[in-house]
């Protein structure tokens, strides 16, 4: 890692004065959590959580051909997202490796026969994104801008973040769908208003201007208060995603994987116009997935209380078959989790005689199909 | 947070009772539990093991991380905590109290151990 100072949020004060512990998180210095992270944890899945995500990046794509750039730079049909919505995809490289997962949000037009994007990286990566989209942006009428430092982001996450967001907003919240974001004014302060997370609940994401980070967070403290929001830190958002066995890059995803490889070649649409970077290799490592895949993402649940953690080895009659890439203890299940690649033999749910290396001893896991968590809707 | 005057303390963050017909009590500090944050298993070592001082003799697991156990004294185990093994957030929730981790007979007197006051003075440097 590099030895520079950790950038700060523009909630930093009120973390502290909140008493959070810190993190090093991709060069941030962010909040890992407040008080007991279970705690946290179940606050969203049965009433609500407020989490500061400022650390990811925002990339803003706009232009004449700002749809045609994304579809060629990612592996999505971005020119079929219509305005207020917003899409999961993947940024590869030429080689069909994963550079990151995204959420792309397409704005309103702001000015006639020109597109507006919204590129959400992950923070460990946004500068890889940011390089390529600008690479590949060569010969497209658009234009790559980076806008890390004009956004603060505040998630409301749980079953009760309608209410409390909707108490602080006139914005058509109803109308607003799973994957889609409108412009709007949350407590007097304006803000894209997007229905996305990364917890497996319902809940929004609020991107704004840094300088009403301040003002944003304590009005939502203050709408919550009455139904139990909490501030949760990145301990329990880890929990939560995995959980609702969402991947996380450097971990399911890296680039010595293609979506494919993880289970998500469902985002890589070949059907789209023109080229796109990465579409020979995908296309190979589609067949390959289809006829052979080498090793499938699973779910582990353990019979024990040992907690598998990531690069731990799955093994089967005393040989590795597998790896985990993430682990933890479930506060939902009320056991240790874990997702795992596992040779395609040893992948079906239910597979007999499977455990994971805890240290150097075999503890036996359950292969399950992901998700481990899925809510009621 | 305040650690009992009446306890002794390792550079490990375990404390140590005060002996009672040679047996004492082994448990980690708040500060300690805190760093972990939620315990969610322990291992304890068997009653009737040896432990060395300075040596690990368990595991602590908590939602990040997995954290070795060391004993802050040598001698064998006499008994072990096993409501803190049914549930481990006693660590966290009283960590001086409800959550001590097993009774160690001495086999010979603990060196090397702080005070409160000088553990305080550790643990917050």
């Amino acid at each position: 890692m590099s030895s520079s100072p950790l950038r700060r949020t523009a909630l930093d004060a009120l973390h502290r004065s909140l008493g959070a512990t810190m993190t090093d998180f991709a060069g941030w210095d962010m909040p890992l959590r407040y008080g007991s992270e279970r705690d946290e944890h179940n606050a969203v899945r049965t009433r609500a959580g407020l989490f500061d995500l400022s650390h990811m990046g925002e990339i803003t794509v706009t232009g004449p051909q700002a749809a045609a750039l994304l579809d060629h730079a990612l592996v999505g049909n971005i020119g079929g997202v219509r305005v207020g919505r917003a899409r999961y995809t993947m940024i590869c490289r030429e080689d069909g490796g994963i550079l990151d997962d995204l959420i792309v949000y397409r704005l309103a037009e702001t000015e006639a026969g020109s597109s507006h994007y919204m590129v959400v990286a992950n923070a460990s990566n946004a500068q890889v994104v940011l390089d390529a989209l600008m690479e590949r942006s060569a010969g497209f009428d658009a234009e790559v801008r980076d806008d890390r430092d004009a956004y603060a982001l505040i998630a409301v996450q749980g079953p009760e973040s309608p209410a409390i967001l909707a108490s602080l907003t006139d914005a058509d919240l109803e109308g607003l769908k799973y994957y889609a974001g409108l412009p709007g004014t949350v407590a007097g302060v304006p803000a894209l208003i997007a229905r996305t997370g990364y917890t497996g609940e319902d809940g929004f994401e609020l991107f704004v201007k840094p300088e009403h980070a301040v003002e944003l967070w304590q009005a939502l403290t203050k709408a919550g208060e009455g139904v139990g929001l909490a501030p949760c830190g990145l301990s329990c958002r880890d929990t939560l995603r995995l959980e609702a066995g969402m991947p996380l890059y450097g971990h399911e995803l890296s680039t010595s994987l293609t979506p494919f490889d993880a289970g998500l070649g469902r985002v890589v649409k070949f059907e789209k116009e023109g080229d796109f970077v990465g579409r020979e290799a995908l296309t190979e490592a589609a067949a390959r997935a289809g006829a052979n895949p080498p090793r499938v993402l699973v779910g582990l649940v353990a019979e024990g209380r040992r907690v598998p953690r990531a690069g731990y080895a799955v093994v089967a009659d005393g040989t590795v078959i597998g790896e985990v890439t993430s682990g933890a203890p479930s506060p939902t299940l009320g056991k240790p989790i874990a997702m795992a690649y596992v040779d395609a033999a040893h992948s079906a749910p239910g597979t007999p005689g499977v455990g994971v290396d805890i240290r150097g001893t075999h503890e036996p896991y359950e292969v399950v199909a992901l998700p481990f968590y899925k809510r009621q809707k | 947070m305040s650690n009992p005057q009446q306890l002794r303390y390792s550079k490990e963050h375990e404390w140590l009772s005060a002996a009672e017909d040679g047996v004492a009590t082994v448990g980690i500090t708040e500060h300690a539990a805190n760093a972990l944050g939620d315990v969610v298993f322990v291992q304890l070592p068997d009653v009737g093991s040896a432990v060395a001082a300075g040596e690990t003799c368990g595991e602590l697991e908590s939602t990040k991380s997995v954290s070795d156990l060391y004993a802050p004294v040598t001698g064998e185990v006499t008994e072990i905590n096993e409501d803190v093994v049914n549930d481990p957030s006693l660590v966290n929730s009283a960590p001086f109290e409800g959550g001590w981790l097993f009774k160690v007979r001495l086999a010979e007197e603990p060196a090397d151990l702080l005070s409160a006051d000088e553990y305080t003075a550790f643990s917050a440097g």
